[in-house]
């Protein structure tokens, strides 16, 4: 069997992960964790130009997001829900770099900016736990335009 | 007592450098070194279709497989026709939801309890849709246990099917099947009763229960995945059509019209697991070997210290009774301000390994208000040292996130 490109990038990843953390890692770690018991962004937007739901079944994680679009910008993002402290540090982080972000430039987000964003390795069971924000954002701005 | 982890070559290596301890036994246990070299053993030497030719290999096989549903029908109290084999307990369950729904009408119902992994609870909900029939849930009591009041209320002539586990995969409770069996029974309703997390674990007679139909996982008791029963009252298997059609379960076949085996051959079509059911026969002869009973008591220790321990520690929460009566070693519980799967992350840091999650039981999960719980569950190899290293990892868990 054949693993694809992404499959081995996931695997090297998991590997890092047994390694023990770099101090800049941890420093990364102490910052997701920061970023779980004390949130940014965490609130429903009452006037928001979108509003869209994802959900982790793996990990019961939910996450909605509230964009306020103007003029091709993003002038708001927030978001409620639940779930591991990797989906919701990830989506908290998420929303303070799209803020004030052109739309063209929010849509190329990609995987590989989750990973730098969050800092710390992702085993590969937790990949999806991480890209739920992504996952979410970019659903939200299909659904936009 | 004997360090059973010997006998068990997976559990000799270690996770992260640290030696692996293995708490997720209500997923799946490890196997014994038996019952690798049985499935070995079998592919080695004995390999050949089964109820299909009369060389030797062919007929050793069929002897192996027959003998196979001997063994099961020993362990749990039952006569080899009311064996059948299928791929676990999700399978099982599936077969009885599809071919007991075939008589079931519009205005039925069909009671299962709160607290049914999904596999006894997405088949009935779908054939309840299909069929118009009503779904009906009896609820758990602030203790964790089943609410025998409601569930005697909820038991009425339109009943037609209870199907309920007898351990719960997620509290670990243990229903009183013989008491539901009765009241089932009063009622002419059909008793089924998951034992994929109590044929594991506790001694278990189909007879003494008086259930109708019973399932479990092969996976779950040391044999290899893919193998699971089915169990059946004969009287009950006789009166009912396949489930599945093809080679193996046909009596005669003509263009017109084909005639079936008697049971449990008319219910296993096509080439079966052969291998998988000569793993669960040695995976059963092991746990005999040792006794069910000693098996019991000695998880039974096992899962009243880590009681105490855990609830010695800050910030967990038991979900699950907490007394070790009718309760199985499977232990449920929350960390405050923590996700079951950051726990179990850091718990795999230090060799530990947990499960955290739903734990395929969301309508549990939504009605205890719950996002998931972390699992610890034990069986013969674990030793309080495991329970020790547990503890030791849950707090270095909190030291992290606090
Ligand atoms: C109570 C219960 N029922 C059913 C199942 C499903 O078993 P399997 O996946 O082997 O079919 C499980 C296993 O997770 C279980 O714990």
């Amino acid at each position: 069997m054949k693993i694809t490109k992404e499959q081995a990038q996931q695997i090297d990843r998991s590997k890092i992960s047994s390694s023990e953390l770099t101090e800049e890692q941890e420093m990364y770690k102490e910052n997701i964790i920061d970023y779980y018991k004390h949130p940014r962004n965490k609130e429903e937007l009452k006037d928001y130009t979108c509003k869209h739901r994802e959900l982790n079944p793996i990990c019961g994680d939910e996450i909605i997001l509230y964009l306020k679009i103007e003029k091709g910008k993003v002038k708001r993002a927030t978001y409620t829900g639940k779930g591991c402290a990797i989906s919701q540090a990830s989506i908290s982080l998420l929303t303070e770099k799209i803020t004030d972000m052109n739309i063209t430039e929010a849509k190329n987000i990609k995987r590989e900016d989750i990973f730098k964003m969050l800092g710390i390795p992702i085993s590969f069971v937790r990949t999806k736990c991480a890209l739920l924000s992504l996952k979410t954002l970019t659903k939200s701005l299909e659904e936009t335009t | 007592m004997k360090n059973y982890k010997e006998d068990f070559p997976i559990l000799k290596q270690r996770i992260k450098g640290k030696p692996l301890v293995y708490l997720d036994n209500s997923a799946t246990t490890q196997k014994p070194k038996a019952v690798i070299q049985a499935i070995t053993d079998y592919y080695e030497k004995d390999n050949a279709n089964v109820h299909r030719g009369v060389h030797e290999l062919s007929m050793r096989a069929s002897i192996a497989y027959e003998n196979a549903h001997k063994r099961v029908a020993e362990f749990i109290g039952a006569e080899e026709e009311e064996i059948i084999f299928t791929k676990g307990t999700t399978e099982s369950i599936n077969f009885l939801a599809y071919v007991l729904g075939r008589s079931l009408k519009a205005g039925d119902e069909i009671l299962l309890s709160e607290m049914e992994h999904h596999s006894n609870f997405v088949p009935w909900q779908q054939i309840a849709k299909e069929k118009g029939a009503k779904l009906k849930i009896i609820p758990i009591t602030k203790e964790f246990r089943l609410d025998m009041k409601a569930a005697e209320n909820l038991l009425t002539q339109k009943t037609k099917i209870l199907a309920i586990t007898h351990c719960s995969n997620v509290l670990g409770t243990i229903n009183p099947i013989k008491e539901l069996a009765k009241m089932a029974h009063q009622v002419n309703a059909t008793l089924i009763v998951d034992a994929a997390q109590s044929v594991p674990h506790m001694q278990i007679d189909v007879k003494e229960l008086d259930c109708d139909f019973l399932a479990f996982s092969g996976h779950k008791m040391f044999g290899p995945t893919g193998i699971g029963v089915l169990y059946g009252k004969r009287k009950l298997l006789e009166n009912l059509e396949p489930f599945m059609y093809g080679g193996g379960m046909i009596e005669e076949v003509t263009q017109e019209k084909s005639t079936w085996k008697d049971s449990p051959w008319r219910f296993e079509a096509g080439t079966p697991n052969i291998e998988g059911a000569i793993g669960l026969a040695k995976a059963i002869e092991y746990i005999q070997d040792i006794g069910i009973t000693n098996i019991e008591s000695y998880t039974g220790t096992l899962t009243e210290y880590a009681l105490k321990e855990l609830k010695k520690v800050k910030g967990i929460k038991i979900i699950g009774p907490q007394d070790i009566n009718n309760r199985a070693p499977v232990i449920s519980f929350t960390i405050q301000g923590m996700h079951p799967h950051d726990v179990g992350e850091i718990l795999n840091q230090e060799g530990v390994a947990i499960r955290g999650g739903n734990h395929c039981a969301m309508p549990l999960m939504t009605s205890l208000k719950l996002d998931g719980t972390n699992r610890a569950s034990f069986h013969i190899y674990n030793t309080k040292e495991d329970i020790d290293t547990l503890i030791k990892a849950i707090k270095k868990a909190q030291d992290i996130f606090k």
